[in-house]
C-alpha cells in the first residue's frame, strides 16, 4: 500500500483530462464556426483587427479555465506529495492494458514522482501565465477557438509526457507535443513560409524520434520492459559502460536532441518562430523543447552507467550553447535573437544533466521557463504593441519584430521595459535572480566534476573526461558572456535611444493591456525569487538546496555514480567560481552596452557584410544551407533519381503496371486484325478450318 | 447408281464451295449457299435407298428452312443493297476490327 493511496495523488488522471476537454470543446466550437461561416479563405488578422471572436468569452472560459483548473489539481496533487514520507517511491497509476502482446505489456500508466510533479508545475503554471497572456496577444485573431484547442492540446501531451510511467507513455506525449507544435507553428498557415517552418520543425524532429524509437527497441530486447520503475531496478544486468547501455543512451540522447534542439537538429527551433509569440515562450522556451533533458534525467540510471553517452551529452550541449550564442549575436528579428538564446540555454541544461548534474539541469530548467518565458512574453507585448501602432498609421509592410526598426521603447511601455530588464540580468546570471543561482551552480558542478570524478577518468573518444569537462566549462563561461551581450544588445535596441520605428506609429505604441501585462508581473515576481528553489551552501539566504533534496529520489543515485571520487570544492574555490561567473555576465553587460550603440544601427536594407566573420555570423555559419547541400539535396537526388525514376517508374512501373497493360493491349490488337469484317476472309477461314478437321478425323483413323 | 448419285451431289457441293469462296456478290454468294443444301438434299435421297425413308423426311426439313432462310436472307440482302447502294461484300465491313 502506497502512503499516497487515497490522497489527491489519486486526481493525477485529471491533470491531462482538463485541457483534453477544452481541446475537444474549443476544437468543436472553431469547427461549428467555420461551417457557419462557410469560410472558403482564412481572414488575414489585418482584416478582422478590432473585432473579437463572437464566442470570446466561452473560449477564454473553456481554454484557460482547463489550464487554471489543471494547475490547481498538480499544486493539490504536488502537496499530497509533499506530505509523504522521502522514502515513498514513485507512486503509479494504471488505467488500462494499451498493448498486451505476448511478452510485452505496456499500460496507459501514470507516475506522480518528485520530478515529474515538479514537471507538471511547470507546464502547468506557466502554461495558464501564457494562456492568459494570450488572451490579450491574440484577442484579434479569426482563428481564435482553433488557438486555444491547440494550445489546449499541447498542454495534455505535454502532461502525458511528463507524467508518462514508462518510455511507450511518454512517447506518445512526445509525438503529440510534435502534432501540437507543428500546427501551432503553421498556425498562420496561409504564409507559405509559417506552413513550411511547421513541416521543418516536425521533419527535424522524426529524425530524433527514430532515436528515441531504437532506444526503445533496445531496452525491450534487452530488459524486457519500458516502465521506468523496472527499468531502475533492472539497470544493474547491464554491463556498466557496455556498448549495449551506451548505445541505448546514445539514441536516448538523438531524441533528446531532436526535441531539445541540439546541434545538429537544432535548425528548426528559429523557424519555429514563425508562430504566434505566445506559443514560442510555452512550446519553443519553457515546456517542450526541456523535454530532453527531462528524458536524459529521466534515465539518469541509465546514463550513470555510460559515461561516454553521459560525455557525449556534455560534447553536444556545450558546442550547441557556444554555437547559437554566436549566432544570436547577429540576429536582428527579436523572436531569432530569443529563438538562439533557448538553443544556447538547452546546450547548457545538457551539458548539466550530461555531467551527472541533474538537479542543476532541471533547476536551471525551471528557473529558464520562467525568465525566457517573461522575455518571450515581453518581446510579444513589444510586437503586438508595434503592430497595433503601424495598424493606426495604416503601414503594412514595416516589421514589428525587426529590432532596427525599435528604439525608444522604455518611454512607452515601462512595465514591459522593466520586467525584461530583469529577465535579461537573471539570463546573463546576476545576482540575486533566478538565472544566477541555477547557471552558477551548473558551472560549479561542471568544474568540480572536471576535478576526478569518475566521469572524468573516463575517456571520450580517446580525450580524457577531465579534459572534456574542463574544456566544457570554459565553454560555458563564454557563453554566459556572450548570453550577456545578445541580451544586452537586445535590450539597448528595443528600448534605449531614439526612436526608429517608421512615420507616426510610434506615437500610436502603448503599454499592452492588463491581461498581457499580469502574466508578465508574476513571472517577473518567478523570476527574482525562482533562485530560493535551490540556494547553494555558499549563499545560505534561507532553506538550502531544497530542489537538490527534493529530487535525490530519482536523480540521487546517477548523480552520485558520476561524481563518485569528486573532491569537494573549498570555501575559497566555490567564492572564485561565483565571482567568475558573476563578473563574466556583467562583463558582457558592460561590452554591449558600450558596442551597441542605439544611434549606430544600420538601416534594415542595409547590405549584409559580404566577407569575414560578419558574413558568417549573418548566415548562420551556413548550417542550414550545408545541411540542404549535403543531406537534403543528395536525399531528394536519390529519391528522384534512384528510387522515382529507377525503381518505380523502371521496375515497378514496367513490371507491374505497364508490361500487362502492353501485353492485353497486343493481345486485342491481334484479335481486332482477325475481325476483318469481310464476309469472304471468314468463308476462306471456316473452309480451310473445315477441311482441317477433316484432314485430322482421316489421319486419325 | 447410288455412287453416280453421290458423285454428282459432291460436285455440285463442291461447285457450291468455291462459288461462296469465290464470288463478291452476296446474291451469288446466297445462291451458292442454295445448291450447297441441294448438295446435301440428292446425296440424303441417294442414300435413303440404304438406311429407309428418314433421309427423304430430312430433305422436306431442309428445304422448309431453306425456304425460310431465302426470305429473311434475301430481305436483308435488299435491306443491305439499300444502305451501302451496293450488294458486293467487299463493300460491307462495318464489324471490321
Amino acid at each position: 500500500m502506497h502512503p499516497l493511496t487515497g490522497t489527491a495523488a489519486d486526481l493525477v488522471w485529471l491533470l491531462p483530462l482538463l485541457p483534453f476537454l477544452g481541446f475537444v470543446a474549443n476544437g468543436w466550437l472553431s469547427l461549428r464556426g467555420a461551417v457557419r461561416a462557410r469560410v472558403t479563405a482564412h481572414p488575414t488578422r489585418l482584416e478582422t483587427e478590432g473585432s473579437r471572436h463572437p464566442q470570446f468569452t466561452l473560449v477564454n472560459v473553456i481554454g484557460v479555465g482547463s489550464v487554471v483548473a489543471a494547475f490547481g489539481v498538480a499544486i493539490a496533487v504536488f502537496a499530497a506529495l509533499a506530505g509523504a514520507p522521502d522514502a515513498a517511491g514513485p507512486y503509479v497509476q494504471t488505467y488500462g492494458s494499451w498493448l498486451p502482446s505476448g511478452d510485452l505489456r505496456v499500460d496507459w500508466a501514470f507516475q506522480v514522482d518528485r520530478l515529474s510533479m515538479v514537471m507538471a508545475l511547470i507546464v502547468t503554471g506557466v502554461g495558464a501565465l501564457i494562456h492568459v497572456f494570450s488572451v490579450g496577444y491574440m484577442a484579434d485573431d479569426p482563428g481564435y477557438p482553433r488557438y486555444f484547442s491547440y494550445l489546449n492540446l499541447f498542454v495534455f501531451f505535454m502532461l502525458t509526457l511528463v507524467l508518462g510511467a514508462s518510455y511507450a507513455v511518454i512517447f506518445v506525449g512526445w509525438e503529440g507535443v510534435g502534432l501540437a507544435s507543428y500546427l501551432l507553428i503553421g498556425f498562420w498557415f496561409s504564409e507559405t513560409r509559417n506552413a513550411d517552418a511547421g513541416k521543418k520543425a516536425f521533419i527535424v524532429n522524426r529524425v530524433g524520434d527514430f532515436g528515441f524509437l531504437i532506444a526503445m527497441f533496445l531496452l525491450w530486447a534487452n530488459l524486457g520492459t519500458l516502465d521506468f520503475r523496472e527499468v531502475a531496478q533492472r539497470v544493474p544486468e547491464l554491463a556498466a559502460g557496455g556498448g549495449l547501455v551506451t548505445a541505448i543512451c546514445l539514441f536516448l540522447f538523438l531524441g533528446a536532441a531532436g526535441k531539445s534542439a541540439q546541434m545538429p537538429l537544432y535548425i528548426w527551433l528559429p523557424d519555429a518562430m514563425a508562430g504566434p509569440t505566445p506559443v514560442s515562450a510555452l512550446i519553443h522556451a519553457a515546456t517542450m523543447v526541456t523535454g530532453g533533458v527531462y528524458l536524459v534525467a529521466r534515465s539518469a540510471d541509465l546514463f550513470a552507467i555510460a559515461p561516454v553517452a553521459s560525455l557525449t551529452v556534455v560534447v553536444v550541449g556545450a558546442v550547441t550553447a557556444i554555437f547559437a550564442a554566436v549566432i544570436g549575436l547577429k540576429q536582428w528579428d527579436i523572436k531569432k535573437v530569443l529563438a538562439y538564446s533557448t538553443v544556447s540555454q538547452l546546450g547548457m541544461m545538457f551539458v548539466a544533466v550530461g555531467s551527472g548534474a541533474y538537479v542543476a539541469g532541471l533547476f536551471h530548467l525551471v528557473t529558464h521557463a520562467f525568465f525566457k518565458a517573461l522575455l518571450f512574453l515581453g518581446a510579444g507585448a513589444v510586437i503586438h504593441a508595434l503592430h497595433h501602432g503601424y495598424h493606426a498609421v495604416h503601414d503594412e509592410t514595416s516589421d514589428a519584430q525587426d529590432l532596427r526598426l525599435m528604439g525608444g521603447l522604455r518611454r512607452r511601455m515601462p512595465v514591459t521595459f522593466a520586467l525584461m530588464w530583469i529577465a535579461t540580468l537573471a539570463i546573463a546570471g546576476v545576482p540575486p535572480l533566478a538565472g544566477f543561482f541555477s547557471k552558477d551552480e551548473i558551472l560549479a558542478s561542471v568544474f568540480r566534476q572536471a576535478g576526478g570524478s569518475a566521469l572524468a577518468q573516463a575517456t571520450w573518444l580517446g580525450i580524457p573526461g577531465s579534459v572534456v569537462l574542463g574544456t566544457a566549462y570554459a565553454i560555458l563561461l563564454v557563453t554566459a558572456l556572450l548570453t550577456a551581450v545578445y541580451m544586452t544588445r537586445l535590450m539597448r535596441y528595443a528600448f534605449h535611444g531614439p526612436s526608429r520605428v517608421p512615420g507616426d506609429a510610434a506615437a500610436h505604441v502603448a503599454e499592452s493591456p492588463w491581461v498581457m501585462r499580469g502574466p508578465l508581473v508574476v513571472l517577473g515576481a518567478l523570476t527574482v525569487a525562482g533562485g530560493w528553489l535551490n540556494l547553494p551552501a555558499l549563499l545560505p539566504l534561507g532553506p538550502v538546496g531544497t530542489l537538490e533534496h527534493w529530487l535525490a529520489p530519482v536523480t540521487g543515485r546517477g548523480a552520485a555514480v558520476l561524481a563518485a571520487g569528486a573532491p569537494a570544492l573549498g570555501h575559497g574555490t566555490e567564492q572564485a567560481l561565483v565571482g567568475v561567473a558573476v563578473a563574466v555576465a556583467l562583463a558582457g553587460i558592460a561590452i554591449a552596452w558600450v558596442v551597441c550603440r542605439p544611434d549606430a544601427v544600420p538601416a534594415p536594407d542595409a547590405p549584409a557584410p559580404t566577407s569575414g566573420f560578419g558574413w558568417l555570423l549573418s548566415n548562420k555559419f551556413f548550417v542550414d544551407e550545408a545541411i540542404e547541400a549535403l543531406i537534403v539535396a543528395p536525399l531528394v537526388k536519390v529519391s528522384r533519381l534512384v528510387l522515382w525514376r529507377g525503381i518505380d517508374l523502371g521496375v515497378l512501373d514496367a513490371l507491374f503496371v505497364r508490361g500487362p497493360g502492353a501485353l492485353t493491349r497486343g493481345i486485342g490488337w491481334a484479335g481486332t486484325r482477325l475481325q476483318s469484317g469481310l464476309v469472304g476472309t471468314y468463308v476462306w477461314v471456316i473452309a480451310i478450318a473445315v477441311l482441317a478437321v477433316l484432314g485430322l478425323m482421316l489421319l486419325m483413323k | 447408281m447410288i455412287g453416280a448419285s453421290l458423285f454428282v451431289s459432291a460436285v455440285l457441293f463442291a461447285i457450291g464451295v468455291g462459288g461462296v469462296l469465290v464470288r463478291r456478290n452476296a446474291i451469288m454468294l446466297f445462291m451458292c449457299v442454295e445448291l450447297m443444301l441441294n448438295a446435301v438434299n440428292l446425296s440424303f435421297v441417294a442414300l435413303s435407298r440404304l438406311h429407309g425413308v428418314t433421309g427423304q423426311v430430312v430433305v422436306i426439313f431442309v428445304m422448309t428452312v431453306a425456304a425460310a432462310e431465302a426470305a429473311v436472307g434475301l430481305a436483308i440482302i435488299i435491306s443491305a443493297f439499300r444502305h451501302f447502294k451496293s450488294a458486293d461484300l467487299a463493300d460491307i465491313r462495318l464489324l471490321g476490327g
